[in-house]
């Protein structure tokens, strides 16, 4: 959650506890369901059977200092305690560790509203599940400060993720990495053809290392780009949900094949090892394989195999995609999650606007 | 004026010398003392003592007791200068401060007196390198006037169980409050930073408890930034005893054991921050 945003809400609810943050540009936001089967003891409290349950939130902070080292923690600690005091205006947080030690945290927190984006799984035309391990071996692949990635379908039912390369980015200073993943890697595909999204890996990357310590599988819901995309956990006593906005597709529209307009190349054939051969023998001659690889495409250059013109050369170099600035997507096309109000929690999103409807929930009163 | 590799014979006169073949048994506890520049070394019949203060709040001392040293002699009643530490230190680390199993740097410490610096001679694997430190005028230094006779509360801890607390302390807090006390919470650190307050309780019947002796509830407030250092002391000892007096001044006495077994002591005395409240609990 620290990998989203600076603050941590806290909601304790009847069905649990749940743990939540958003960035700053409200285009993420994620939400730890642990269920009262989850804790020892669970009371989520309140002055009496109708009293709304109280919710804050706290700086991130404050709460990784206290479970700073996983591994000393695992060693010494063995009960954690949480209270929240409203009138004292406190979050107790008591560790209770060996030889009797005890460690209590009193933290000071804001009274906040409910955090909640309004998405909604069964909208989406698309849904991927995989071990986390097969994406986190994905994911290695591309450097480490890269902000947004392509998720797209082929033919044959490959799946394909690719950095995604901004229009105005240079060609000679952009390196383009593209993976594909069969079928079978998955646990199971229900995407529609052609289909394909654009979102930030960078805050995806944090609930992966989540998933893959806890060997949960992970499922992606997604539909058009634009509309949000739904990365969810599920688990006996703990639901986890991950909401990206994803880069809206207006330019593909006007303009044919789109600059990552996955659906337009062809995928490679299952003999890689052949394909990869070909492919940089492609590379070094003029004329290209009347079927294979494709090309990587650069924005502005239609993405036929056959492109012989000496950029593609600059494959090549090692420079980085300039520079996007990681944590923020910041491209002006993403869009802002839809943030419904305080009152209405399951009300369906409005499917034909889009308007952005990311209302400051601090903001109300 | 040059200066010959070789230590001076033993014929001559000198203030202090002393014979160390591990230097490290010298080098690891003035490390945890190290929190200013200088030092003030005091050399008697006993041993060595180097001792380090600051803001006039607090004093931290290094005792290198005579039996360590493979030869010790002090031909004055007592020898005293004050000498940098930082550059000390350098000079003992010369070689290295990774510690291989088997390989060490011998001593010789040598010291003519007043005015004259202090001279290093340290040999590793054949290779020798000799140092001169220049020395000064000896500080006046802070007596606490600490004895065990105006104790009121004391505590010996395993080391163990403090290490990481000292190491994960709080700094956004001003100060770390102690809390010893016959009754609950018997003995407690706290802090009060900017995400909120944070009570560390040990209690008496803890396995970490090698003794306890708290005859008074006592509340008092040291500033973090001074006490932060001592963290060096405790992470090299096994044992520490925490003890206050009636004025709140706080004794933290560290029993170190170097790599041959021997025993070696730092103690760290601190003055209470000036506004000495109850503190939350």
């Amino acid at each position: 959650l620290s990998r989203i945003g600076d603050e941590l809400y806290l909601e304790p609810t009847e069905s649990g506890l749940s743990l939540r943050a958003v960035n700053s540009s409200r285009s993420a936001f994620a939400s730890f369901l642990f269920a009262p089967l989850f804790f020892q003891l669970y009371e989520p409290g309140g002055a009496g059977p109708d009293a709304e349950l109280f919710r804050c939130k706290v700086h991130m902070k404050s709460l990784l200092g206290i479970f700073r080292s996983l591994p000393s923690l695992e060693k010494s600690v063995g009960k954690c305690l949480i209270l929240l005091k409203p009138r004292a205006s406190r979050l107790v947080l008591q560790l209770h560790c060996k030889y009797g030690v005890t460690k209590t945290h009193n933290l000071t927190f804001q009274e906040c509203e409910r955090l909640q984006a309004v998405f909604d799984t069964q909208r989406c035309a698309s849904r991927l599940c995989a071990p986390a391990r097969v994406l986190a071996e994905a994911v290695v692949h591309f450097p480490p400060m890269l902000a947004e990635v392509t998720l797209g379908t082929g033919p044959g039912g490959k799946i394909s993720l690719r950095n995604y390369v901004e229009d105005e980015a240079e060609p000679s200073k952009t390196m383009v990495t593209e993976l594909w993943l069969a079928e079978d890697e998955f646990q199971s595909v229900a995407v529609a053809p052609g289909s394909h999204i654009t979102f930030c890996l960078k805050e995806f990357r944090g609930l992966l290392s989540f998933a893959e310590a806890s060997n949960l599988p992970l499922t992606i819901h997604f539909d058009e780009p634009g509309r949000p995309m739904i990365f969810t956990l599920d688990d006996t006593v703990l639901e986890v949900h991950l909401v990206l906005a994803t880069l809206s597709d207006l330019e593909s529209n006007s303009q044919s094949p789109s600059t990552n307009g996955v659906s337009h190349l062809p995928a490679p054939s299952d003999n890689f090892a052949d394909d990869l051969e070909s492919y940089m023998a492609a590379m070094e001659t003029s004329e290209g394989p009347s079927e294979g690889p494709p090309s990587p495409t650069f924005p502005l250059r239609t993405p036929r195999p056959a492109e012989s013109e000496p950029e593609e050369e600059r494959e090549e170099e090692e420079e980085e995609e300039e520079g996007a600035v990681p944590g923020t997507p910041p491209h002006k096309k993403f869009r802002s999650l839809f943030f419904g109000s305080v009152m209405t929690p399951g009300r369906p999103s409005p499917a034909t606007t889009q308007e952005v409807l990311a209302e400051d929930s601090d903001g109300e009163s | 004026m040059p200066f010959s590799a070789q230590p001076p014979a033993s014929g001559e006169r000198y203030a202090l010398s002393a014979s160390l073949d591990n230097a490290r048994h010298l080098s690891s506890l003035l490390r945890a003392v190290h929190f200013q520049d200088h030092a003030t070394c005091f050399a008697t019949a006993s041993g060595l003592r180097v001792t380090v203060e600051d803001a006039k709040c607090i004093q931290a001392n290094a005792f290198i007791q005579a039996e360590i040293f493979q030869e010790f002699s002090v031909q004055e009643e007592s020898v005293v200068f004050r000498v940098s530490l930082s550059v000390l230190l350098d000079c003992l680390t010369i070689f290295g401060t990774s510690s291989l199993p088997g390989t060490s740097t011998a001593l010789r410490m040598c010291y003519r007196g007043y005015g004259y610096p202090l001279m290093l001679f340290l040999e590793e694997g054949g290779v020798v390198t000799v140092c001169k430190i220049n020395t000064q005028e000896p500080d006046e230094l802070l007596d606490f006037d600490f004895c065990s006779t105006k104790v009121i509360n004391k505590i010996i801890l395993q080391s163990e169980g403090l290490r990481e607390a000292f190491a994960e302390l709080d700094m956004t807090s001003e100060v770390l409050q102690i809390t010893m006390s016959p009754d609950k919470p018997y003995f407690r650190l706290s802090t009060f930073g900017n995400a909120g307050s944070a009570h560390l309780d040990y209690p008496r019947d803890s396995d970490l408890m090698e003794a306890f002796h708290c005859t008074q509830t006592q509340t008092n407030r040291y500033k973090i930034s001074l006490l932060k250092p001592s963290t060096k002391a405790l992470a090299l000892s096994c044992k520490v005893s925490i003890r206050t007096d009636a004025q709140g001044f706080l004794s933290l006495q560290y029993m170190i054991r170097n790599e041959d077994g021997q025993i070696c002591f730092v103690e760290y005395y601190c003055c209470p921050d000036e506004d000495v409240t109850e503190g939350e609990l």
